[in-house]
């Protein structure tokens, strides 16, 4: 009997998953000794960071989209039928179409989501960009807006840690560029007492935004939204007016890990340094979903999958794990339209990002290029 | 029944000890509470911190070798 591997989640980690194990074990593949099944929501491959840019109208929406067959190997069998339960004591996934997959290995790789619908008001009265329907909508708001109070308000938990500050930076170079910045005022508020998780890019970041005349409000965790009186409270106590509101909505992960007790909030109980499930030694978790305590990123995902790409090879061909995931997190940050700079960080080494640079902004937006390249794991 | 949840945010640089404690507590009932291990210095402070501007209440701290336990019950 062929050995099955079954992937919940086609998009960035389960993708290198996918791709990785194509290349480890492709002799055992062609021979039929084992087989890998992936399903998806959607045969849309979306590269998400690329988001970021819709706003502005930086990016052509053709550039944030692939076809997910072409950017999986052919190898890997994919179906786009939703996983709606997940039971890992009888090692059975079944479908949206009412399918049951068996597994021997199962990688739960589904990501997180916005949940603007967790706080009053917020789905009605903020813009945000972490969704492509909802980033063109602020890119039409913006195209409409002549000055007036900006929020940025960043929520927890939320997925790409620096996307927030990213976006303050560049909406202020936006008003500048297009004349108006003496009639706007943007103020960023953020949920604990600095303005980003990070220590030195929130040390950074503070003279970057007294200089740039941009306000902030620390401790600031959004209770509500009110979309007539155009205000956002906090429940801290806090209540800031805006005439637009750009908001990083707080996460959860899929409902399907929900729906199979998996954890609450969609976050999936697992082992920091070999991704395993906590209880079950035959389902890894990857990327977004795990509720290990870093960073919700791309890098993150990355790293981790290629963990498990050499652990299951290893475990696969030879019966035991290869090594263990360092807790390796890589990210660009865009400080402006025209800058950027970068900072890394493990479990045990703490985050040192060097001064921004132009040449940083550009190896960002070749990285953006790359990633098609990194999916497919060629990089 | 109230529940305690436990997280090990022991080195976690990003999003970091207080950052976990207040995605936790949006998914915890009223009387549940959260007990976050945290090798930063700094949570000794800004969480007990955080807990009095937000109106929820600090359990307890317990200091162990290179990490504190910091305990919290949601109360709104
Ligand atoms: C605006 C923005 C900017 C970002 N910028 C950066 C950046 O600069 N650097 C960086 O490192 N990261 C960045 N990220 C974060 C990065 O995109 C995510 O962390 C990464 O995609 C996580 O990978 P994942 O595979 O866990 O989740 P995803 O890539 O989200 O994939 C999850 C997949 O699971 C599928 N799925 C969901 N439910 C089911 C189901 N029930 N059954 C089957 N499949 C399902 C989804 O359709 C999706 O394809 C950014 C994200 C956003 C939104």
């Amino acid at each position: 009997m062929a050995k099955k591997i079954l992937i919940v989640g086609g998009g960035l980690a389960g993708t290198i998953v996918g791709n990785g194990l194509c290349r480890k074990i492709g002799s055992e593949l062609s021979r039929g000794d084992i087989v890998i099944t992936m399903l998806g929501a959607t045969n849309q491959h979306l590269y998400q960071p690329g988001l970021l840019y819709v706003p502005f109208g930086r990016i052509r929406e053709s550039e944030l989209v692939r076809d997910q067959r072409k950017v999986i190997d052919k190898r890997v069998v994919f179906h786009v039928d939703p996983a709606v339960n997940i039971d890992v004591d009888k090692q059975e996934v079944t479908t949206e179409s009412g399918r049951v997959h068996g597994y021997d290995y199962l990688v739960i790789a589904t990501g997180s989501r916005v949940m603007p619908q967790t706080i009053p008001g917020m789905a009605e009265g903020a813009h945000w960009f972490y969704e492509l329907d909802a980033a063109r909508k602020m890119r039409d708001a913006l195209d409409k807006f002549e000055g007036g109070k900006v929020v940025v308000n960043v929520n927890a938990p939320h997925k790409c840690p620096v996307a927030p500050l990213e976006i303050t930076f560049m909406l202020q170079e936006l008003f500048e560029q297009r004349g108006i910045a003496d009639k706007c005022e943007i103020t960023y508020t953020y949920p604990i007492g600095r303005l980003h998780a990070l220590e030195p890019v929130a040390e950074w970041a503070l003279p970057e935004m007294e200089q740039r005349g941009i306000k902030y409000e620390t401790f600031f965790n959004t209770k509500s939204v009110d979309p007539k009186a155009r205000t956002i409270t906090s429940e801290e106590g806090s209540t800031l007016p805006f005439d637009l509101l750009v908001t990083i909505p707080p996460h959860q992960g899929q409902q399907v890990i929900e729906d199979s007790d998996l954890g609450k909030g969609g976050w999936v109980p697992t082992n920091k340094l070999t991704l395993h499930r906590e209880g079950s030694e035959n389902v890894f978790v990857v990327g977004d979903t795990t509720n290990i305590p870093i960073s919700k990123a791309g890098s993150t995902a990355h790293f981790e999958a290629d963990t498990i790409v050499d652990n299951l090879a290893s475990l696969l061909t030879e019966g035991r794990m290869a090594r263990d995931y360092d807790g390796k997190v890589y990210c660009f940050v865009e400080t402006g339209l025209t800058t950027g700079t970068y900072v890394w960080f493990n479990y045990t080494t703490p985050p040192n990002p060097g001064p921004p640079s132009q040449m940083i902004h550009w190896l960002k937006l070749a990285y953006n290029r790359m990633y098609w390249l990194s999916a497919r794991g060629l990089l | 029944m109230a529940e305690r949840q436990v997280i090990d945010a022991r080195g976690a640089f990003c999003p970091g000890p207080l950052m976990e404690l207040i995605a936790a507590l949006k998914l915890a009932a009223v009387g549940d509470e959260v007990e976050v291990w945290s090798s930063d210095q700094g949570s000794i402070k800004d969480i007990p911190e955080w807990i009095k501007k937000v109106g929820h209440e600090m359990v307890g701290i317990e200091e162990r070798k290179g990490y504190a336990e910091i305990v919290v019950r949601k109360l709104k």
